[in-house]
């Protein structure tokens, strides 16, 4: 394995959570909804996933269980934001603050005992082309997934007609009513997908990352979701761009360390956020790129009037 | 059977006041649940998390000192989100805050005298309006967004503070651990009594509340923020600036932050460290919005935040109750409170039968009121 | 006072006849972790489970946990020691000038800072020469590496991690003088992942033996699944490297939190600094695995001369990074040199952040 090879595997390691967490959230926001309880919902999908594997001895038991304590949490926030119209960027946090406290409650049992890793999966044939093999064909399920979720929310939003109309519930709930589209109806579902996508995103992390539980072992990577979905400007495949633009920097900088570059730490620590930060400028201040998609209405509470 | 919310006329000003009341009566019932189940005494456990904190002089002390930076933060934020200004990072413009204001004490450490404080609290607004001007800036001048900035801010800012306070800023006497030289007496906030934890920090606060209170309902700022969060087309009619309003709001959120900031570390801290905050930037963010981008609702929401906090930590000491526990418990309590809050502006009904939304007769322009127009 | 000398002849009574009449000693412990963390703040919960298995109802403990250092901590201490608290251990380096300001609030209740360097009449610090263990890891990476290369995982940069980092080159160097050793600085104390990362990293640039002073058990998950070696730290991480980890630094504080709540309830208590190693059994090893005998044979032996003090780590000659003579042939560092150690020994080629 080239040196080159092993870098691009661990970067795909670190970019699977993110991304699998981002393109959740943006199809949440895309329905107008702002969650800013990802790393909530992620952190309860990391017990649980390391929970149901432990408990049937299958790692694949495990993601179920990580998507449906993604999608309970999720839940519980399009109960509160959608039914009862609370304020969304104060629920979203208040999940936070739930999922950290909830998940470190569940896996207390779990402390210190090693956990299932998911089986990678290899494709006969395949995975045994130089380079690509290994690369692209000898990853776990999850990471496979991820691809196959921007493909398929990628079809969703722009070809599928429901997916039109979910859109169109983003850039304007009330003309969307209008319309005869159910609008509350579209966020919860759009929510819970979001909830089972950071459940996915948490199973990673405690099945494959480091099949392990510990407590706040997310460590923010929710938040850099939620900033990768703004940096893809709510397109899935910039989603890919950026989830894999920050796993790349991230793990370049521990290589520079290891290398003996002298450059301090921490100002190779921050690279990865400034890198972000600089990108995202470029490309903003690309006319040409620089497609606003922002959801018109997101954040925005809507109670259908009859 | 399903819930259905109708709009009320105007707000309900029973409801404002009932409100909170069910949210705790939810709270008090459903944390009794909890805590029953886990094998702790309903009623002590709740009397430790929200009266036992309130029923001593330093606790109180404690409890104002806590809520300080939260309310001096949500204040600014508020500004900036009415206008439609994303500022997720004032947890960043509080650690820059910190490190400008410290420069005084760290570099200039033997200057003595009243000008020091003044001179470190200005310097500490600076540093966390600097800060905010950044976002501010990428967003006016290419449009980038300001919600990915300003939070990818906030961790370049913590490596910043780290790599000062283990680089050129250590303590020379101090075993080259990570902490700065102890403020002179000279720079550090006061306590208001005697030696009680809480310092003129809680001043700035309440100063801070009363200004933006002034200022969102007795200027032409004021109207010119409202609008231009609520309909910025009707903003620029009006002839008002939403570039002038983004760098404002970020202007002045960030000088609050960076107050919040200094006035922390020299207040409570009395140096600098690499951890200076325990996410009082985010936490204000909530604060914020319970607060209902009001001034003296924040004012409110900061402290009963606080008390959760300090709550926690109660029901920790006296009753063995894992933090864990707490946190949930704190995550319950502000859901209730803030799916309570619907009730001001909604009446709720319980009914029955099959949901037809939006197949009945037109819906009219659902408006928003200002506040929760995010 | 005439109630304190009371309580304590009371106790001393009730310890006469063999039956704990007197009021339970209270101890709090502030941890600046969650007691899930599997590392630092897990191993001190496990001391203050310790007190409570030895004194049984003599003492009562409770602990705040996640209690960041920052303006927090104060708090937090107080409310320890209003709360009845006689004996209070605060187990974080920045928990250290809150802790004197409280001690000072409160002159009859003791406390106990853990990686400190203040102390007042009621307050003593305490510590690990974790180093000590690092040397001999360094010895055993020098006999089992076959690239010469390992890598370190670091946490901070503190004294401590540096302290930390030339122990094990030292060790490494007693063996094999050209060893080299990469480090990498993840910035935080937990962040599984990225341990995770910075594991990969390193072996994806040719070492073959990692060792961490971070405390999750990411990194020997890696090395187990990359056929290399690797070395636990804070607990015995065996369960997660089988056959990757050839022994772990364990921190154990049990037998010195008994010791101080004993004295705490004979009243022998004394403000003082406590710097153990193995002698004092603050610093173990985890049992030597995965390793030839001859290896096994060396490491025994270097941790016995170590704890009969007939060996220290840090005996000279050892020069600075830089080529400047630190210590002279058969001089031995004083401990102020090694509580504030910022600069590397020759052959580490980091650089430190000054």
């Amino acid at each position: 394995m080239t040196m080159f090879e092993a870098i691009l595997l661990t970067v795909i390691t670190a970019s699977t959570p993110l991304l699998l967490a981002a393109i959740g959230e943006l199809v949440v926001e895309r329905s107008g909804v702002l969650n800013l309880g990802v790393e909530g919902m992620m952190v309860m999908g990391a017990v649980m996933g390391f929970a149901g594997a432990q408990w049937t001895g299958n790692p694949y038991a495990g993601i179920v269980c990580a998507v449906l304590a993604g999608m309970f949490m999720a839940l519980i926030f399009a109960f509160v934001t959608q039914t009862l119209v609370a304020n969304q960027v104060a629920s979203g946090l208040a999940l936070t603050l739930l999922g950290l406290g909830l998940s470190g409650m569940l896996g207390e049992a779990f402390v210190g005992q090693p956990g299932i890793k998911l089986p990678a999966l290899d494709i006969p044939g395949i995975s045994d082309i130089p380079f690509i093999g290994p690369v692209f064909f000898g990853q776990d399920l999850l990471v496979y997934l991820s691809f196959a979720l921007v493909v398929a929310v990628t079809w969703f939003l722009f070809v599928s007609r429901t997916g039109l109309k979910l859109r169109a519930i983003g850039d304007n709930h009330v003309s969307a009513h209008a319309l005869g589209i159910p609008v509350v109806r579209y966020r919860y579902l759009a929510i819970l997908f979001g909830g089972a996508c950071s459940g996915l995103a948490g199973a990673y992390l405690s099945l494959a990352y480091t099949p392990q539980w510990v407590e706040n072992m997310t460590a923010g990577r929710g938040w850099i979701a939620l900033a990768l979905v703004v940096f893809g400007s709510w397109r899935p495949w910039r989603v890919v761009v950026g989830a894999y633009l920050f796993g790349a920097v991230w793990i370049s900088q521990l290589h520079l360390q290891a290398l003996g570059s002298g450059i301090p730490s921490q100002f190779l620590s921050s690279l990865p956020y400034i890198a972000t930060i600089v990108v995202l400028v470029l490309i903003s201040s690309n006319r040409r790129l620089s497609l606003i998609n922002t959801p018109a209405a997101l954040g925005k509470p809507f109670v259908p009037e009859r | 059977m399903r819930l259905e919310l109708k709009k009320r006329p105007e707000h309900s000003k029973a409801m404002a006041i009932a409100s909170p009341l069910i949210a705790i009566a939810l709270t008090v019932a459903f944390g009794a649940i909890l805590f029953a189940v886990l094998g702790y005494d309903p009623l002590k456990a709740l009397y430790s998390y929200f009266i036992e904190p309130l029923t001593e002089a330093w606790s109180l002390e404690e409890l104002a000192s806590k809520a300080t930076p939260l309310v001096l933060i949500a204040v600014g934020l508020s500004v900036a989100f009415l206008s439609n200004t994303w500022n997720i990072g004032a947890e960043g413009q509080y650690t820059m805050g910190a490190i400008f204001g410290s420069i005084i004490p760290v570099y200039f450490w033997q200057w003595d005298g009243w000008m020091v404080l003044p001179a470190m609290m200005i310097m500490g607004m600076i540093g966390g309006a600097l800060y905010g001007a950044i976002p501010a800036f990428l967003k006016t001048r290419f449009g980038t967004n300001e919600i990915l900035t300003s939070l990818m801010l906030v961790y370049v800012a913590g490596f910043f503070l780290d790599w000062l306070v283990r680089g050129p800023w250590r303590d020379p006497g101090g075993y080259n651990f990570p902490e700065t030289r102890d403020f002179s007496e000279a720079a550090i906030l006061p306590p208001m009594f005697g030696n009680g934890a809480m310092h003129w920090g809680a001043v700035f606060a309440l100063v801070a509340v009363v200004v933006v209170a002034f200022l969102l309902g007795g200027t032409l700022k004021g109207f010119e923020v409202k609008v231009l969060g609520q309909a910025e087309r009707a903003g620029a009619f009006a002839g008002f600036s939403r570039k002038k309003m983004v760098y404002f709001g970020f202007l002045l959120s960030g000088a609050f932050s960076g107050l919040a900031g200094i006035a922390t570390v020299s207040g409570t801290v009395q140096q600098l460290q690499p951890s200076i905050s325990p996410g009082y930037g985010f936490t204000a963010i909530i604060v914020a919005f319970l607060g209902r981008l009001n001034p003296v609702g924040i004012l409110i929401a900061g402290l009963m935040l606080a008390l959760t906090y300090l709550g926690g930590e109660s029901a920790q000491v006296t009753m063995g109750i894992s933090d864990k526990v707490v946190r949930v418990f704190q995550g319950m309590l502000l859901f209730f409170v803030l799916a309570c809050d619907t009730l001001i502006l909604y009446r709720i009904s319980l009914v029955s039968g099959r949901s037809s939304a939006g197949k009945d007769d037109a819906p009219r322009e659902n408006l928003v009121p200002a506040e929760e127009a995010v | 006072m005439k109630t304190k000398l009371f309580a304590a002849a009371a106790l001393a009574l009730g310890l006469a006849t063999g039956a704990a009449q007197a009021e339970p000693l209270k101890i709090g412990f502030i941890y600046i972790g969650p007691t899930g963390d599997f590392g630092w703040s897990y191993q001190h919960d496990q001391g203050r489970k310790a007190i409570e298995k030895a004194l049984g109802d003599q003492v009562e403990t409770t602990y705040l946990e996640s209690v960041p250092e920052g303006p927090d901590a104060e708090r937090s201490i107080e409310r320890l020691a209003r709360a009845g608290n006689k004996l209070i251990f605060t187990t974080s380096f920045g928990y250290m000038d809150p802790t004197l300001k409280v001690a000072k609030k409160f002159p009859d209740v003791k406390f106990e800072h853990a990686t400190g360097y203040k102390r007042a009449d009621n307050v003593s610090t305490y510590s690990s020469r974790f180093y000590e263990g690092r040397y001999v890891i360094g010895q055993i990476a020098a006999k089992m590496s076959k690239t010469g290369t390992a890598g370190y995982i670091a946490s901070v940069p503190i004294p401590e991690v540096v302290r930390g980092i030339n122990a094990f080159m030292l060790g490494a160097q007693s063996i094999n003088p050209d060893f080299k050793v990469k480090v990498i600085w993840v910035n935080s104390w937990f962040d599984p992942g990225k341990e995770a990362d910075a594991a990969k990293a390193l072996i994806d640039q040719g070492v073959d033996i990692i060792a961490q002073h971070t405390d999750s058990p990411a990194a020997t998950q890696v090395a187990e699944e990359r056929g290399i070696h690797s070395f636990g730290q804070a607990s015995d991480m065996i369960k997660f490297g089988p056959k990757a980890q050839l022994t772990a630094i364990v921190d154990n504080w049990s037998d010195y939190y008994i010791s101080r709540a004993k004295a705490v309830i004979d009243g022998t208590w004394k403000s003082e600094d406590t710097w153990g190693g193995f002698d004092k059994e603050m610093v173990h090893l985890a049992p030597f695995t995965n390793m030839p005998d001859d290896v096994k044979a060396m490491a025994e032996e270097t941790e016995a001369k170590i704890k009969s003090g007939e060996l220290h780590p840090f005996t000279g000659p050892i020069m600075k990074q830089d080529g400047s003579e630190w210590l002279k042939d058969g001089e031995v560092a004083d401990d102020g040199t090694l509580l504030g150690m910022n600069f590397y020994i020759k052959g580490i080629d980091d650089k430190l952040p000054q």
